[in-house]
């Protein structure tokens, strides 16, 4: 038998070009003792990629509070973190970014970023129930921009149609920083019962070791690094490295899988995501602490002539790596039998520390497991950070440098047809949000997303925020309120917060003001996970996120750190809703309204300021509100509640009137400047509507958590006033607010 | 009543469909799967949503040649109740059971909101029961849901009174502008001449559950069982 150190051994240009820095190229020799051969150096570049490694991010990562008193599954330990939400059901949930391969190829990108999350839920033997994504755009004005946005919804409707799970909320913003580079960031969530968790680990040498699922092509080979370095002009190049998905293929996959869960039969299960083969085998092995031998000629392919370095590193679709306890293999075998899928025996778990891949009985690469996998050997590095100008700059702005437009009602039609502000309507309405039979939003919509877990009394809500010109004009404050927002999401919606994911999306880590963004970042969401007491249980980080242009100079995207929140609702019944209920009744604002446009849309859009400091936000403030809203959904005191967001208090309230076709008449506050009251995002405020049976009971409790209230004035039958001048009627706005993305996307 | 629910591979409706007809309507329900031939005795086959063998070539193209459908085309032939909601409507057309063809949305995109739908025809299962002045809100979720006729297969549906549903607004008024995907006629869902065989692309499996707020759906099931209490 021949050796890995007999073949063809890799040199340094080699290891450069594939993304190692020669003093990583050093330290692959002190662990090998050899020279690597080139298979070995590409399998160390994948899994030393930032992608897997996590090595720019891992120090500050590790400063998040992973624990809670919901946690079944800490961050990293699993594919996907794991929450109880009662009655001996667990949720997995995650979000998982495919900016750079939907920046090329938008359809596949999107598509197989979808496919690839939902991978991470049901390999840990949960049944995906919800679907939400978060996406970021350039200029819609910008062709281009077109044709991404109607490639990454093509994409992720395509895909998460035909596997059949809702998609239940989400987000889109359009700001020039992402011009050239789109984000595409997806999460799912699964339902399982606690006793029947999928591990990703691999135990006792001499159990067999299947690939399951589709067969193995030549697409995606290297994506892991693709992803791992900036996006430029020669990126379209990179095609190869984008992945290929086949949602009937994931569904096949996921209902084998699931039958596979109710079994004894497996020891543990991994999707095969970045790096594959490669990154699978030993990331399980590490995880186990065992070995493993892999033969590379028995993985069933769907092209000839792959070479054995191919195949470790191709990122094809939809298979899974499963360790089975020996003597049960026909067990998984006629699993998938039935439902048409590969799944053959290609190696076997060992007791040595290193992976040995063979092709044809000859060894192509052998190397520790633990040497490769974060939190092993993988390399960690602490970045400089400095404070960039643009900061300081920002936080000299003042609101009177703003003159106020002399016609509000104008204005308020401008918000109305804002890209950010209008209906999303255009995105949503080609992504199935009702199948399964789970979204409780479809006919009572809310702040959140809400899915019946049937068979329980239970529900639960998710949501994905994050206003990127908040976390750009000041990163600590900007996370904290992305946390906060998504918190408030999910208590407007009847839930209690449980959890969250990240996605964490910058720039280039190397870039000392890039950096200073991300630990900014970190420590807003640190604190404000501890304030909500919701744990961080997972997701991703998405480095080199930028344009660099043809002079050289790289434009980050705006610091983007998506907020992926799980709530739950003990009882379905406090499901509230967002919509005005009955004309009449009587609409109160819950918080104080301040003289702010800082950071909002109506400043950054109507007046051209990107700069300017946060909104106002005081945590304490945003705690005893939404306890107070938790309070008042509990003792059925309201019924309607929104919180101001995008767009401010005009828009929220407009958004309350919408559904059932109801206006308002509301009175401004003289305290305030009336663009501020109107459109300010200044935060921890909540809009309510209380029937007047109610009215004092709703207030004394409001009195008792001592939370400002303002009686704002009453619904009415369509009508909008605003200090008695008409704003127009809901139903004419509504069609401007709903066809605006359309509109623009058709001409 | 029995029913039995078929479950393609890529069929992604059939545990909805299940959900209605057993937990709600409390009905007996057989899975029938597509490797399958027996039909385990059910009096009224369903062919759900979903994508049944991945629709790579056209929507339901496939799905018609699997072992179970041999056995539910004999069965219809016999006289024996199915029914095909979305993707099993698209599969009853492309066998030949139900007239007409689905065709790409008039605006080539997928499409998931509610609808509402008049009901139709005064002798059908689904619809006999049903008020034929109200608009009933039911959601579509589909790509090819375009319904396509020729102008004599129009007549003859017309004429022996086989359209079940047609899309309208809320007040139950059939225009151009309540017609989601361009079907002829706005036509919801058409029956065989024989009323055995039905097809409808709107989902009521996904307007049965209080829990979800809405229950127009669970009318049109309710509507079949109607039928057999009655008998």
């Amino acid at each position: 038998m021949s050796t890995a150190a007999a073949q063809e051994l890799a040199t340094l240009d080699q290891a450069q070009e594939m993304g190692l820095l020669p003093e990583e190229f050093e330290q692959i020799k002190s662990i090998l003792g050899r020279t690597p051969n080139f298979t070995e150096m590409c399998v160390y570049s994948v899994m030393w990629s930032e992608h897997c490694s996590y090595k720019n991010s891992i120090k500050w990562l590790k400063t998040l509070p992973k624990d809670g008193p919901h946690m079944l599954v800490k961050a990293g330990e699993e594919n996907a973190g794991l929450v109880d939400i009662g009655d001996g059901l667990g949720c997995a949930f995650k979000i998982e970014s495919h900016n750079h391969p939907s920046a090329i190829e938008p359809y596949q990108g999107a598509a197989t970023g979808v496919g690839g999350i939902n991978r991470d839920i049901f390999t840990m033997g949960a049944r995906p129930v919800a679907q939400l994504n978060s996406l970021r755009f350039g200029k819609l004005e910008n062709p281009r921009t077109k044709w991404l946005l109607e490639g990454v919804v093509k994409g992720i409707g395509d895909y998460g149609n035909a596997f059949g799970i809702p998609v239940v909320g989400g987000e889109v913003f359009f700001d020039e920083s992402y011009q050239v580079n789109p984000l595409v960031n997806a999460m799912s969530a699964g339902i399982l019962t606690t006793d029947k968790i999928i591990s990703a680990t691999s135990k006792g040498p001499g159990n067999p070791v299947y690939i399951v699922g589709s067969s193995t092509g030549k697409d995606g080979i290297q994506g892991a690094s693709f992803a791992s370095k900036d996006i430029t002009e020669d990126s379209a190049n990179d095609l190869p490295s984008v992945q290929v998905g086949d949602p009937f293929q994931e569904k096949l996959l996921l209902e084998a899988t699931l039958e596979l869960a109710n079994t004894d039969a497996i020891v543990g299960m991994q999707d095969m995501g970045a790096a594959g083969i490669t990154c699978s085998s030993c990331e399980m092995s590490a995880a186990g602490e065992v070995g493993m031998d892999i033969h590379l000629d028995k993985v069933p392919l769907r092209q000839a002539d792959m070479k054995p370095f191919e195949i470790l590193l191709s990122e094809s679709q939809e298979r899974m790596l499963v360790v089975v306890h020996k003597g049960k293999e026909q067990i998984v075998e006629d699993i998938f039998e039935k439902w048409d899928l590969n799944a053959v025996n290609i190696g076997e778990v060992t007791d040595s520390p290193n992976i040995r891949y063979f092709n044809h009985g000859e060894i192509v690469a052998e190397v520790p497991a633990e040497s490769l996998v974060l939190g092993g050997g993988a390399p960690v590095y602490e970045r400089e950070y400095a404070e960039p100008a643009y900061y300081a700059e920002a936080q000299k702005f003042s609101i009177d440098q703003i003159e106020e437009p002399k016609d509000m009602v104008i204005t308020a039609r401008k918000m109305l047809s804002n890209f950010n502000i209008a209906s999303k309507r255009w995105v949503w309405e080609q992504y199935d949000s009702m199948v399964g039979t789970g979204n409780m939003g479809t006919n009572r919509p809310s702040d959140a997303g809400v899915v019946n877990i049937k068979g329980t009394n239970r529900a639960i809500a998710l949501t994905v925020d994050c206003n990127a010109r908040y976390v750009n004009n000041d990163p600590e404050k900007g996370t904290m309120i992305a946390v906060a927002e998504a918190a408030r999401n999910i208590t407007c919606s009847g839930g209690i917060p449980s959890a969250i994911t990240n996605c964490l999306n910058f720039g280039n880590p190397y870039n000392p003001e890039v950096y200073w963004q991300f630990v900014g970042a970190i420590k807003g969401m640190s604190e404000a996970c501890r304030q909500f007491e919701t744990p961080v249980t997972g997701g991703n980080v998405s480095f080199y996120n930028q344009t660099v242009d043809s002079d050289g100079t790289a434009k980050p995207v705006f610091p983007t750190p998506t907020i992926g929140m799980l709530g739950v609702l003990k009882d379905k019944s406090t499901h509230m809703s967002l919509d005005f209920k009955y004309k009449g009744d009587l609409i109160f604002l819950l918080g104080e309204s301040r003289n702010d446009i800082n950071s909002s849309e109506y400043l950054s859009s109507v007046h051209n300021v990107r700069l300017s400091p946060a909104p106002h936000f005081e945590m304490q403030e945003e705690l005893k509100l939404q306890k107070c809203v938790q309070d008042l959904i509990k003792n059925n005191f309201i019924n309607a509640c929104h919180d101001v967001a995008d767009g401010g208090l005009f828009v929220a309230l407009f958004e309350m009137g919408l559904p059932g076709g109801l206006g308002f008449d509301v009175v401004s506050d003289s305290e305030v400047r009336k663009d501020a009251f109107l459109f300010g995002e200044s935060q921890s405020r909540i809009v309510v509507s209380v029937t007047e049976d109610y009215e004092e009971e709703f207030i004394d409790m409001v009195g008792e958590h001592g939370i400002p209230l303002t009686l704002l004035g009453h619904v009415t039958k369509g009508k909008m006033v605003v200090d008695g001048e008409h704003y127009g009627f809901v139903q004419d706005l509504g069609d401007i607010y709903q066809n605006s993305i359309g509109d623009a996307m058709t001409k | 009543m029995k029913f039995g629910v078929v479950i393609f591979p890529g069929s992604n409706c059939d545990e909805d469909m299940v959900y209605v007809l057993e937990s709600i309507l409390g009905q007996q329900v057989e899975r029938l799967w597509h490797k399958e031939r027996d039909l385990k005795g059910v009096d009224f086959v369903v062919l759900p949503g979903g994508f049944s063998y991945g629709d790579y070539l056209r929507s339901g193209a496939i799905a018609r040649f699997s072992p179970i459908m041999e056995n539910v085309v004999k069965h219809a032939n016999k006289g024996g109740y199915l029914m095909g909601i979305c993707n099993g409507f698209q599969v009853l057309t492309e066998a030949n059971l139900l007239p007409g063809a689905l065709l790409h949305n008039t605006e080539r995109k997928f499409i998931c909101k509610n609808v509402h739908l008049l009901p139709q025809s005064e002798r059908a299962l689904m619809t006999n029961h049903l008020e034929f002045d109200r608009a009933y809100q039911i959601p579509v979720a589909h790509g090819e849901g375009n319904y396509f006729a020729d102008a004599e297969t129009l007549k003859a549906l017309n004429d022996n009174d086989q359209v079940l549903f047609r899309y309208c607004d809320a007040e139950g008024n059939i225009s151009e502008d309540t017609n989601p995907n361009g079907s002829v006629e706005n036509i919801a869902g058409v029956m065989n001449e024989n009323g055995n065989v039905f097809g409808m692309m709107p989902h009521p499996e996904r307007a049965s559950d209080s829990d979800l707020s809405n229950t127009d759906g669970r009318e049109i099931f309710e509507s079949i069982l109607k039928n057999f209490v009655l008998s």
